[in-house]
């Protein structure tokens, strides 16, 4: 038991690196995005790494002195305060904040590193650093924010940097639109929470998350309000985290430089749908109609996203996918009451994924903006660094032990098993499929003969080593990430579970149907996920390496093949069903309502009194005759008047 | 006293200008505006120490019907002075490095605009403020018919005499609103204090006067169809004035004229009058997607934004009041740092279609910057001070019925929708013949433009001030509005 006085003191001596932690991207950001245009380009790509680093300093040295089971507050200002509403602007660093810190910080500083080689030779270097900066500062409100507002904060400006950083290079159009899209996209998700937050303040009376869950405790299991703020929460997460209907426009963010794509469309922003649903663990728990949903739609994602990831042939779009299906599994996991491991599956996905998408940044890289993959080839011979690390990281992600993600993917299929054979199934079917479009990528982009122009040949060259340096360490972390949650199957303690706890037995404690499996049924079932990766493996390697098939031409593509290859048409559907729809009412408001109805009638009531004027004058004719027979007529008429009444 | 210096300094001011003759006009013009903003801040300090009790001015003047000259500023009336005399030399520097005919009647009719908006929110006796109501018209007339667009005369006719007839029906509810009231008094305390001894039958008729008065001004769709081509032809400054202040008339008026004075018309007819506003809200939004005129688009997206506030307004509970009040403020910063915006893409490309421009971001930075700024307030990202509005505003209509609220709640996407493809037409892709000699922000435009983003984020940050300050006014108006 901590002496009181010592846990004050102790927080007290934290608050500062606390505080610290968010302020030193804010500075950069601020450094580079007022007088950057007066320093020289290498210096700003160092202090905006270098704020990054020293964030990640500050977060370390918290984790290692705030215990697992202890809770730092840091109570800023009053931001929206009257006599009825009270939210305030703070912080609440606790376990789960410090594991987002250490990716978002980590993770972040590795890629800032990295972007300073990708990044040199544009003309926007300097502005893609104060965008880099500005995101890390949002996210980092995003998961230290005390309250839901706070996190709202940081969950809309990473859209904001998303939005920025997607559309990078502005003169394309193309690539601004995909920047708007995602905007837009996130933004109905943001409704979602914004309505939840409404829905917590009036039932609640606060959105502070202690005090939410508290109040969550008193009702009853599955109530209404419960499955209504729980439900619209997650259409918040959906829009951010990419999800089944919100998740399209992910693939198309794709456009931003590929550093962004590791660092937010991978690694940190969209895994806040997971964090957020963490972080409400409690009211979660409390209402098991949406645990259901959260799962079907997260299973659904897996699955949809892997399969249209088998047919794609730009790098970065199956990359892309296979993220959309990654986090499709995180959500199951949430789904299915396992709020830990999914966290632990983002962990090791922001190192695995990361380091693919930056492996894939250095292939672009050597081939001067080469991104379809049939078109590459060979290059294990050229960029051997960087074959080997991305081999690193597809194994990692395809399940094969001892790499990161075999531990976290086993976890969550083993909580999938224990609840329902069927999404254990799907599944398992899905990360087969990520097992053999991960490994059809490595084949066609790394073995075999180059594809490309021989002009193209000449130049490929491996990236300097500040590009590869965070690669060799990502591949390290997704070799060893995995240890951090070792199963208890083994004999050992999950770390990670236990690191948690303080977050997420509040939930257990009310997920009472956990059955734990029996030892040789786990066994049994990573044995098959093991063989079931491993086979899609060889089965990719047969097919492209052995016998070198290619991606077929577009156009030659049909049937169930092609709908894959386009995705399905969902953008096509999302086009017709809504934007265009969208945009004939508004022409129509406009013309037929604004300018034909309303206008219409004003001018009516214009003409009318127009009319009455000039009927009126008719009367003014100067003739005195005309005067005194109307002055007469009107006599009468009121003596009749007058009689009558 | 007080009051007094802040209510005709303006009026003084405008005559100052005007003799001042045309070289010198827009440089006294703006050195009076800033004593009189100088002015607000001491009235400000003052308010923090001893509150709104030093600001009342009661004289009698006419005596039969009982009209008085009473003025005062509680936090509310405060606000919107602030508001007002901040907005004004922005809205006059806005106007320097630009050729403008005859500077010093321009100048003048703006001061003495100031003067009548002043006014209207310092006036606390009925008949008072409609005169001021109506002085504030006068000069926008001739700004806009002076110094407008092509297209002025038709235009500027047209929403004189819809405001105008507007107007007409206040003075008449006014009327009846006297003869009705046992106290037979313009009082505003009177009026307060009588509020529920009118008979609700005529309540319903009260509020229907007052309100399609109102209604005109802020616009609320239907009423709205004057305001595109209004802020169109109007010049810059004009259409400043009109959307950044003249409009929070309206919204100001709901609160401070209707709600605590006719509350049985307002409890039985408020209903209708929220549904027509949500429905505005939508219905602007959408109509803004598919503009191509910038200045018609804001307008658009200004109808949109204040039919929020209306609705937060009718809601009738604290959040939504809270958010009207802070709502105001920031959509009159951030609607004149709008049209700002298209002032200067128009003042160096003569054209406001949305799809011919494109690539300004290529060659003036910091504009782009400033704009994007702007834009965000406007579409109301968190930090910014559109987001304080809007959140609260969205939640004071979500505690009066929670569909509304998701109805209304579509603006948020409706707003990124339309916004973001302006801004994505007009600043990025590649320049064009028209775009590609964007002569970056002069001094004093990085003046104007630099102020109001840091006002957006420093309002985003910390409103608390604001809050402080209308809480008292809007719990007296709240508590009168509540009685049955």
């Amino acid at each position: 038991m901590v002496n009181v006085t010592d846990q004050i003191l102790r927080d007290s001596l934290l608050i500062t690196p606390g505080m610290l932690i968010p302020l030193f991207p804010l500075i950069g950001f601020l450094i580079n995005g007022l007088f950057g245009k007066y320093l020289s380009k290498s210096i700003t790509g160092w202090i905006a790494s270098i704020s990054v680093l020293l964030s990640f300093i500050c977060t370390f040295y918290i984790f290692i002195n705030l215990p697992s089971t202890g809770a730092l507050h840091i109570d800023l200002f009053n931001w929206i305060s009257y006599s009825t509403l009270n939210i305030s602007f703070g912080f609440l660093i606790d376990p789960l904040t410090l594991v987002m810190l250490l990716v978002i910080t980590g993770v972040g500083f590795l890629i800032h590193l990295y972007s300073i080689g990708y990044m040199h030779g544009d003309e926007g270097f300097t502005r893609f650093f104060t965008y880099l900066n500005l995101f890390i500062f949002f996210m980092m409100l995003l998961v230290m924010g005390s309250n839901y507002l706070v996190m709202f904060i940081g969950w809309e400006g990473v859209g904001l940097c998303s939005y920025l950083l997607i559309g990078f290079w502005f003169k394309n159009d193309a690539y601004n639109d995909a920047a708007k899209k995602a905007f837009i996209m996130n933004r109905i998700g943001d409704l979602g929470f914004l309505l939840g937050m409404f829905f917590m303040l009036f039932n609640f009376g606060s959105l502070d998350y202690a005090v939410v869950a508290q109040k969550a405790l008193l009702l009853p299991v599955g109530s209404s309000i419960l499955v209504s703020i729980t439900l619209l929460l997650f259409v918040g997460a959906t829009g951010k985290s990419a999800q089944i209907p919100l998740y399209t426009w992910l693939p198309d963010a794709m456009a931003g430089p590929t550093p962004v794509s590791a660092l937010i469309h991978a690694a940190t922003m969209v895994t806040a749908g997971i964090y957020m649903i963490v972080r409400s663990n409690v009211i979660y728990a409390l209402a098991p109609f949406t645990l259901e949903i959260v799962a079907i739609v997260g299973v659904a994602t897996c699955l949809f996203a892997a399969i249209i990831g088998l047919m794609q042939n730009d790098i970065k779009k199956v990359l892309a996918y296979s993220t959309v299906s990654q986090l499709g599994l995180m959500f199951a996991a949430l789904g299915l009451g396992a709020f830990s491991s999914g966290m632990f599956h983002l962990v090791t996905h922001a190192f695995f994924k990361a380091l693919l998408f930056l492996g894939s940044g250095s292939v672009i890289h050597a081939l001067h903006g080469e991104q379809d993959i049939r078109n590459m080839g060979g290059l294990r011979k050229y960029i051997k660094v960087t074959y080997i690390t991305f081999f690193i990281g597809a194994i990692a992600i395809s399940g094969i032990p001892p790499f990161a993600g075999f531990f976290s993917k086993d976890e969550i299929l083993a909580k999938a098993f224990e609840h329902s054979k069927v999404i254990w199934a799907i599944l398992s079917i899905s990360s087969m499929m990520t097992a053999f479009y991960m490994f059809r990528l490595v084949y066609l982009t790394f073995f075999n003969d180059f594809r490309g122009t021989e002009e193209t040949k000449k130049h490929i060259h491996e990236s300097s080593s500040l590009m590869t340096i965070p690669l060799i360490v990502l591949a390290g972390l997704s070799i060893i990430g995995g240890f951090i949650g070792l199963p208890s199957v083994f004999g050992f303690t999950h770390q990670f579970q236990m690191y948690l706890s303080s977050v997420t037995d509040a939930s257990k404690e009310l997920m009472k149907e956990n059955i734990e499996l029996n030892h040789s049924m786990e066994y049994i079932l990573i044995a098959t996920a093991v063989i079931a990766a491993i086979a899609s493996i060889l089965y990719a390697r047969f097919k492209y390496f052995t016998k070198k098939e290619q991606p077929s031409e577009d156009l030659a593509l049909v049937g169930f093949e092609k709908a894959v290859y386009n995705k399905f048409y969902v953008d096509e559907m999302y086009d017709t069903v809504i934007v265009k729809p969208l945009k004939v009412l508004s022409d129509l408001f406009l013309v037929l309502v604004d300018k034909l109805i309303i206008d219409l009638l004003v001018n009516a009531v214009a003409w009318v009194v127009g009319l009455s004027g000039r009927m009126l004058r008719l009367v003014q004719t100067g003739n005195t005759g005309f005067y005194v027979f109307a002055m007469v007529f009107g006599i009468i008429v009121l003596f009749v008047i007058r009689l009558l009444i | 006293m007080m009051t007094l210096l802040i209510l005709f300094f303006p009026l003084v001011a405008s005559l100052l200008v005007l003799i001042s003759g045309n070289k010198l006009a827009s440089k006294v013009a703006l050195f009076f505006s800033v004593i009189e903003l100088a002015i607000t801040f001491y009235c400000y300090l003052i308010y923090k120490q001893s509150g709104a009790e030093s600001f009342y001015y009661f004289k009698e003047w006419i005596a039969d019907p009982k009209i008085s000259f009473h003025l005062g500023m509680d936090g509310l009336s405060l606000l919107m002075v602030i508001l007002t005399n901040f907005l004004t030399p922005i809205i006059i520097l806005s106007a320097f490095n630009r050729n403008i005919e005859n500077a010093k009647g321009y100048f003048s009719l703006i001061t003495f605009m100031q003067f009548a908006l002043v006014g209207v929110f310092v006036a606390y006796d009925g008949l008072l403020y409609y005169i001021f109501w109506e002085l504030a018209l006068i000069p926008i007339y001739f700004i806009a018919l002076r110094w407008g667009g092509a297209n002025r005369v038709n235009v500027t006719l047209k929403f004189f005499i819809y405001t105008l007839a507007g107007s007409l029906l206040m003075l008449f509810g006014f009327i009846m609103l006297y003869h009705y009231n046992p106290s037979h008094s313009f009082d505003i305390r009177e009026l307060y204090a009588n509020a529920s001894k009118v008979c609700s039958c005529n309540q319903s008729w009260l509020f229907w006067l007052f309100f399609a008065a109102f209604a005109i001004k802020i616009p609320i769709v239907p009423f709205h169809t004057w305001q595109a081509d209004t802020y169109k032809e109007a010049p810059t400054q004009g259409t400043m004035l009109l959307a950044g202040i003249m409009l929070k008339m309206g919204t100001y008026s709901l609160i401070r004229w209707l709600i605590p004075i006719v509350p049985a018309g307002v409890a039985e007819w408020g209903p209708y009058a929220i549904v027509l506003c949500v429905i505005g809200i939508v219905y602007a939004s959408v109509i803004a997607i598919m503009q191509k005129d910038l200045k018609k688009l804001f307008a658009y997206s200004s109808v949109a934004h204040v039919g929020l506030i209306a609705a937060g307004i009718f809601a009738l509970n604290m959040q939504g009041l809270q958010g009207s009040v802070v709502q105001m403020l920031a959509h009159g910063v951030n609607v004149v740092g709008l049209f700002f915006c298209a002032d200067i893409i128009f003042n160096r490309t003569q054209s406001l279609n949305v799809e011919g421009l494109g690539g300004i971001r290529n060659v003036a930075p910091k504009f782009n910057t400033l704009f994007m700024i702007v834009v965000l307030g406007s579409v109301a990202l968190p930090l910014t001070n559109g987001f304080i509005g809007e959140f609260l505003l969205l939640f004071g209509v979500y505690e009066y019925n929670t569909w509304l609220s998701v109805f209304a709640g579509l603006t948020i996407i409706l707003g990124a929708v339309y916004m973001l493809r302006m801004f994505q037409n007009v600043m990025l892709g590649n320049t064009n013949e028209t775009t590609s000699v964007f002569e970056d922000l002069k001094w004093n435009e990085m003046l104007v433009l630099g102020i109001i983003a840091i006002v957006i984020i420093v309002m985003g940050v910390y409103p608390k001030p604001v809050f402080e300050m209308a809480e008292p006014a809007l719990q007296q108006i709240l508590n009168n509005a509540l009685i049955k």
